[in-house]
């Protein structure tokens, strides 16, 4: 039998806690503190937990490489199981990142969705890549190889992270708006800081929710090998 | 209500609702593995003993 478990320091009830208290003071500084925006007034707000939930994105995918190249490196079942989970969670928050990214750009540009944006077709390109990943590791059967297949696919993925991320920093033209520049964040005060509480509430989210689903798929495991000792 | 608050409301409710159906998700596969794992309670130590019953001793 193979033991997929891990112990982890943080409970989980209180990473759950951590994320409510977290969102809800998100939420609130960003409706409640935040003045509005110079340029998009109130429609700015999104920016808040859109970015937020992009650079999340970015963490799980590149969490669930970084997991991949453990399993190749050590070949350890935990760390298969653990890239799969890091990878789903980047997915559905990557759902997240083109639902509100829409929404914006249709208050902001007048269209839900803009072909000739690099950073729109990039990001689409990377979320497609890594819906794809679980076409792949269905399509094979449970073991070691669908195990090595998925590892090797979610590393070559994380390639495209950096391009996705540098899309509109390349761009000789666009739209997208650029807020973190060599010089630092473009905004300031409590612009700044509700952003920082964003982030990390998404961040911390997104580990809960990870650390909940990797749960689920370790019981489901261990009664599958149950019923097969 | 303007346009922007609408949008704005339509984008956060947007992200609740991807959180509560993937919350509801994995509570409903929580539920499935408890209701497993209840069954292999109930089935595992008749299996044992009927497997002990039909082993010749002697």
């Amino acid at each position: 039998m193979v033991s997929v478990h891990r112990s982890h320091r943080v409970s989980l009830p209180a990473l759950a806690t951590a994320s409510l208290v977290l969102v809800t003071l998100a939420l609130a500084l960003v409706f409640f503190v935040v003045p509005n925006d110079a340029d998009q007034g109130f429609s700015q707000r999104i920016f808040y937990f859109h970015v937020s939930i992009a650079f999340t994105a970015y963490a799980c995918f590149a969490g669930g490489a970084w997991k991949a190249l453990v399993h190749l490196w050590k070949r350890d079942p935990r760390a298969d199981l653990e890239s799969y989970v890091a990878v789903h969670q980047g997915v559905i928050f990557g759902a997240l990142v083109l639902i509100t990214g829409s929404i914006w750009a249709k208050i902001s540009w007048g269209h839900w969705w803009l072909w000739s944006e690099d950073q729109l077709v990039l990001f689409l390109v990377l979320f497609l890549f890594y819906c794809a990943y679980f076409m792949l590791r269905y399509s094979v059967d449970a073991g070691p190889q669908r195990a090595n297949f998925s590892a090797v696919y979610a590393l070559f993925g994380v390639v495209l992270i950096p391009v996705s991320f540098l899309a509109i920093r390349i761009a000789k033209s666009f739209i997208h708006p650029v807020v973190f520049t060599r010089s630092g964040p473009n905004f300031g005060g409590w612009m700044l800081a509700a952003y920082c509480v964003a982030q990390v509430a998404v961040l911390v989210l997104a580990y809960t929710l990870y650390r909940i689903e990797l749960a689920g798929k370790r019981i489901d495991l261990r009664l599958r090998e149950l019923r097969l000792a | 209500m303007t346009t922007a608050e609408k949008y704005v409301t339509a984008a956060y409710c947007a992200v609740f609702a991807v959180v509560l159906v993937y919350v509801v998700l994995i509570a409903l596969k929580l539920q499935r593995l408890e209701r497993e794992v209840d069954e292999l309670e109930r089935t595992g130590p008749k299996a044992a003993e009927g497997e002990r019953e039909t082993i010749s001793v002697g």
